[in-house]
């Protein structure tokens, strides 16, 4: 493999595997935003603990949003440095913004609001954590600039062969990006909602098999308590119950959103990247047929490969332009228009090194970009699905006992991630074979294009980015596995994980605190020298409680 | 001169002079993880000095590396793509280091903790070391060809100042941490911190003040003798103040320290942003590298704004966490046990 191809799979799989852990950060830091905003309105109890245990698991997520983003910010100028060179003039900014006005702001004040739980007066902690959260927001609004101007560059002028911002407000208001945000945003949030479903499902279905939980004559629920499981009183049904509700109708309302906005989008892209949308539905002649599905030879950019199966007519001109009869130009329309305007093959220009002369291929992997928008959509309806079936199942208070269903619902958390991950992959891949795509629009400025073959660093071999490949895919393999391991470790925990205060209650009943010094039963170094001095035990364990 | 350029050099200066001064403490209480504390309670103690600020610390880099980007985009292609090999240490550094501040605590057993413990240690060190390395080097310079490539493999960056350089980072960071830590924390800890600053300040400033003499000697201005005296005095009077236990004093003289140091760096090779070492004519500089004033424009609107922004919600989050650290106030480490019956 050449280096471009090593560098194309390094960006794609450090930017997918920062895009599982950057939706659950952002959808679940709202949702949790609103859990704290409802204890401190209403005081009921189950609010503070669903605050403390979705918080838990969200902070756990966080911090590798964070280790993986910086790989992000480092990784066009490594890698890609005459990438950097051309767009730099319009394309740093909103990076340097993200962090000036976004990542600054998250980090800080999600600080105070894991450390400031004592510290600080309760609406400011609150106030922290929803700063936070409108941080995240506003770090992918920047971080959608910066993409949507290589998916439709706008704003700018072509002085000597680079372009020039002359115009901030056409690109921080580019349509483009202004429909990726909330299209983004809604599916953030509708991996939160399948996350809160799945997880609450499997604390009630196990309330109902430790027998903590049982259904009258009707089926409604009976619910009761433990006084040997840690947690499990009776507030514990309320906290899994209400979850899993908000969750599922999140889930439901954030597909919707995705739906409306993906439309926006799709519309957008017919007039923008009319070969992506071609290649999206596999399209080789102009047509208004939506292909539900077609075979051909996986990896194939040549057409004639591909058979339509079943095809609805007039849901494509109805996706593009909102009737049904509009013909959509196919592939084989699209090719040679693309090659009067960008040429047949790379120039011989040193940029391209080895490359220049080859033929351009401006199909991408048809099989990704068809497969990608549907693995999207398909993944997305199902989640939804899932919640609906979800709130009807549970309307007696309780889940079914089957372990088959409880399984199921676990499983459902993927589906959002696998939606995500495919739209990425699908908007990417269907950018190729340019890494800024022309923007057949304004003829101004038609000629602001790159080609991806072009954009990779002249000056790094192909052993550095394996080397690099290498390590960084192997330690995110690492750190998945160990992220994962602790998520089910907390989710395992229930509430008590988070409010170490419930387990000990559990254990010795109510009130009565050991002696600080002579519960440390583990295996530790110091002896007992740790906290055994100053305060009562019971402070202690407020001071820091979510410290580390 | 061109201004705006003139500006977003020394922005970008500034960046890098803050990411040093904030990160270079919990880079260093990483290190002093293995190095200075002696059981599981006095690391902790260490990991909550540092437990709200560290997140934020970092973000001075990556505004640094951002503002690179779009001020001087040809600055941050080169130089980023010359150093692939040291700067993927340095991104695994920092991704183990963030991860193990997380999940140190998340399981109570002693093999989990080690090996997280190390990860900070050895995290913190590496990406130190390659910070240190990196900006060295942007100031000697790196055998870069017309186009602004590196040229003679994959090592061609290999040189004496950036093994200099490293040690710069890393040793100050060392002493600053030793600084903050007898700063932060109460009663043995900060005793020891503080006895560590008085008998290992003078080694650990060392390669940052050679640094700092050499680039003068070569390139220096006039004024940029006068920053290296200025820091020297304020070095000097950071160990004193240690040694009388005068801590927020000795810390704010290795603050004015590492600030005219770095001044005196950055100064010196103004207006050059990264020479080459085969050719004076491939030189990147403040007007070669730099993006178009229209959007350096853009961008001083922001920084107008944003910094001082950043400053003041930082500086308050000093304040609410400006309370001393001692292992009294540690809450008990518990285990997470599964919430199932025994059946
Ligand atoms: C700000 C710019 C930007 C942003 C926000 C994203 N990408 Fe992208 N993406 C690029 C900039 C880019 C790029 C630099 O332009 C690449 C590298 C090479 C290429 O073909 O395009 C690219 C390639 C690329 C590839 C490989 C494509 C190929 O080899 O053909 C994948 C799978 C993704 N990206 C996926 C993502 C995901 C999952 C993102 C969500 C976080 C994402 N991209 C955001
Ligand atoms: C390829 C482009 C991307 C780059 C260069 C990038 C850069 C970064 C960086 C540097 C961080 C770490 C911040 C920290 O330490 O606090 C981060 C985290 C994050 N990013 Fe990305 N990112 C990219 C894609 C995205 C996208 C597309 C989104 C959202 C739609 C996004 C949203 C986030 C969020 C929410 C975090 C969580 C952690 C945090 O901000 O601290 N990122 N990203
Ligand atoms: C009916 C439903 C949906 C439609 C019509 C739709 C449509 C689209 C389109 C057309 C794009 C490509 C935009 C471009 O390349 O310019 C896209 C991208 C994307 N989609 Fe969807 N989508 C739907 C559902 C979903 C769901 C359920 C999720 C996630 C849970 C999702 C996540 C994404 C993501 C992350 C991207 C890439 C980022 C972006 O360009 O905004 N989509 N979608």
């Amino acid at each position: 493999m050449e280096a471009l191809d090593i560098a194309r799979w390094q960006f794609g799989i450090t930017t997918v595997y920062h895009f599982l852990m950057v939706p659950l950060t952002i959808g679940l830091g709202l949702l949790v935003a609103l859990l704290q905003t409802l204890w401190q309105r209403s005081g009921k109890e189950e609010y503070l603990r669903m605050t403390k245990f979705w918080g838990k698991l969200f902070l756990i997520n966080f911090i590798m949003g964070v280790a993986t983003g910086l790989v992000q910010e480092f990784q066009f100028g490594m890698a890609w440095s005459e990438y950097s060179r051309f767009v730099g003039d319009v394309f740093g900014a909103p990076l340097a913004m993200e962090s000036l006005l976004a990542f600054f702001i998250e980090s800080t004040f999600l600080g105070l609001w894991i450390f400031g739980w004592k510290k600080l007066p309760a609406r400011i902690h609150l106030a922290c954590l929803w700063i936070a959260v409108l941080g995240s927001a506003v770090s992918a609004y920047f971080i959608l600039v910066a993409n949507s101007w290589m998916q439709h560059p706008v704003g700018v002028e072509m002085v000597d062969g680079r372009p020039r911002m002359v115009d901030a407000w056409a690109v921080f208001t580019n349509n483009t990006a202004l429909v990726a945000f909330p299209h983004t945003l809604t599916g953030a949030v509708a991996v939160a909602g399948g996350f809160l479903l799945g997880i609450s499902w499997y604390h009630l279905w196990r309330r109902r098999r430790d027998g903590v939980d049982t259904i009258d004559a009707d089926g409604r629920v009976v619910v009761g308590e433990s006084a040997t499981i840690p947690g499990r009183d009776r507030t514990d049904h309320a906290v899994w119950i209400r979850s899993l509700r908000i969750g599922a109708v999140v889930a439901m309302i954030a597909f919707a959103g995705t739906a409306i906005t993906g439309d926006m989008q799709g519309k957008l892209m017919f007039e923008q990247q009319p070969m992506k949308m071609a290649a999206a539905e596999a399209a080789c002649h102009d047509g208004t047929s939506f292909s539900i599905l077609s075979i051909g030879d996986p990896g194939s950019k040549n057409c004639s490969d591909v058979t339509a199966v079943i095809e609805v007519p007039g849901i494509l001109s109805f996706l593009a332009h909102n009737d049904f009869t509009t013909d959509i130009k196919g592939v084989n329309t699209l090719v040679p228009e693309y090659q009067a305007k960008y040429g047949t093959t790379l120039p011989a220009n040193p940029i391209y090194g080895d490359r220049a002369g080859q033929e351009i291929q401006y199909v991408p992997v048809m099989a990704v970009t068809y497969w990608g928008f549907r693995i999207m959509i398909g993944f997305g309806g199902l989640a939804a699905l899932a919640a609906l079936v979800a709130l009807v199942l549970v309307r007696k208070g309780t889940v079914p006992s089957s372990r088959w269903l409880m399984r199921l619902a676990l499983f459902s958390i993927l589906a959002p991630f696998g939606a995500n991950a495919a739209g990425w992959i699908f908007t990417e891949m269907g950018r190729q074979p340019f890494v800024v795509a022309p923007n057949p629009q304004l003829s101004g400025i038609d000629q602001v294009f790159m080609f991806t073959a072009a954009a990779v660093s002249p000056g790094v071999s192909a052993g550095e980015l394996i080397f690099s490949l290498v390590m960084l895919a192997s330690v995110y393999a690492v750190l998945l596995v160990v992220e994962v391991r602790l998520l089910f470790r907390y989710v395992r925990g229930g509430v008590a994980a988070a409010m170490p205060e419930l387990a000990h209650a559990a254990k010795e009943g109510p009130v009565n605190l050991r002696k600080s010094d002579g519960a440390s039963k583990s295996d530790d170094d110091e002896g007992s020298g740790a906290g055994g001095s100053g305060g009562s035990p019971g402070d202690s364990d407020d001071v820091l409680a979510f410290a580390y | 001169m061109e201004t705006l350029p003139t500006i977003w050099f020394v922005l970008i200066a500034v960046l890098w002079t803050g990411y040093l001064f904030l990160e270079g403490f919990d880079l260093g209480v990483g290190m002093l993880m293995k190095l200075f504390a002696r059981n599981n309670t006095e690391r902790r103690v260490l990991l909550n000095t540092v437990g709200p600020v560290w997140d934020g610390n970092e973000v001075w880099l990556i505004t640094a590396a951002g503002a690179m980007f779009a001020a001087f985009p040809l600055w941050y292609a080169s130089l980023f793509s010359a150093l692939y090999i040291p700067l993927v240490f340095v991104l695994l550094g920092l991704i183990f280091r963030a991860v193990a501040f997380e999940y140190r605590g998340k399981i109570d057993s002693r093999r989990w903790r080690d090996r997280w413990d190390w990860a900070i240690a050895l995290g913190s060190f590496v990406s130190a070391f390659g910070i240190g390395a990196a900006l060295a080097l942007t100031t000697t310079g790196l055998p870069l060809d017309a186009n602004g490539d590196r040229v003679g493999g994959p090592f061609a960056w290999f040189s004496w100042y950036a093994v200099l350089g490293g040690f710069a980072v890393v040793g100050f960071s060392l002493v600053h941490a030793a600084a903050f830590l007898a700063l932060k924390t109460d009663g043995a800890i900060r005793e020891r911190a503080r006895r560590l600053v008085t008998r290992w300040l003078p080694v650990g400033l060392l390669p940052l003040v050679l640094w700092m003499v050499l680039l003068t000697y070569q390139h220096g201005k006039g004024i940029s003798w006068l920053l290296v005296a200025v820091s020297a005095v304020a070095a000097f009077t950071a160990w004193r103040m240690a040694g009388r236990g005068r801590e927020g004093w000795s810390f704010l003289g290795l603050g004015v320290f590492l600030l005219t140091g770095s001044a005196a760096i950055f100064g010196s090779v103004f207006p050059t942003v990264l020479p080459s070492t085969l050719n004076h004519e491939w030189d990147l500089t403040i007007s070669n590298a730099s993006s178009s004033p229209y959007t350096l424009g853009l961008m001083s609107i922001v920084a107008c704004v944003g910094v001082p922004l950043v400053l003041a919600y930082q500086g308050w989050t000093y304040w609410v966490f400006r309370k001393r650290v001692s292992a009294s106030q540690l809450p008990q480490a518990h285990d997470v046990v599964p919430a199932v019956g025994t059946v």
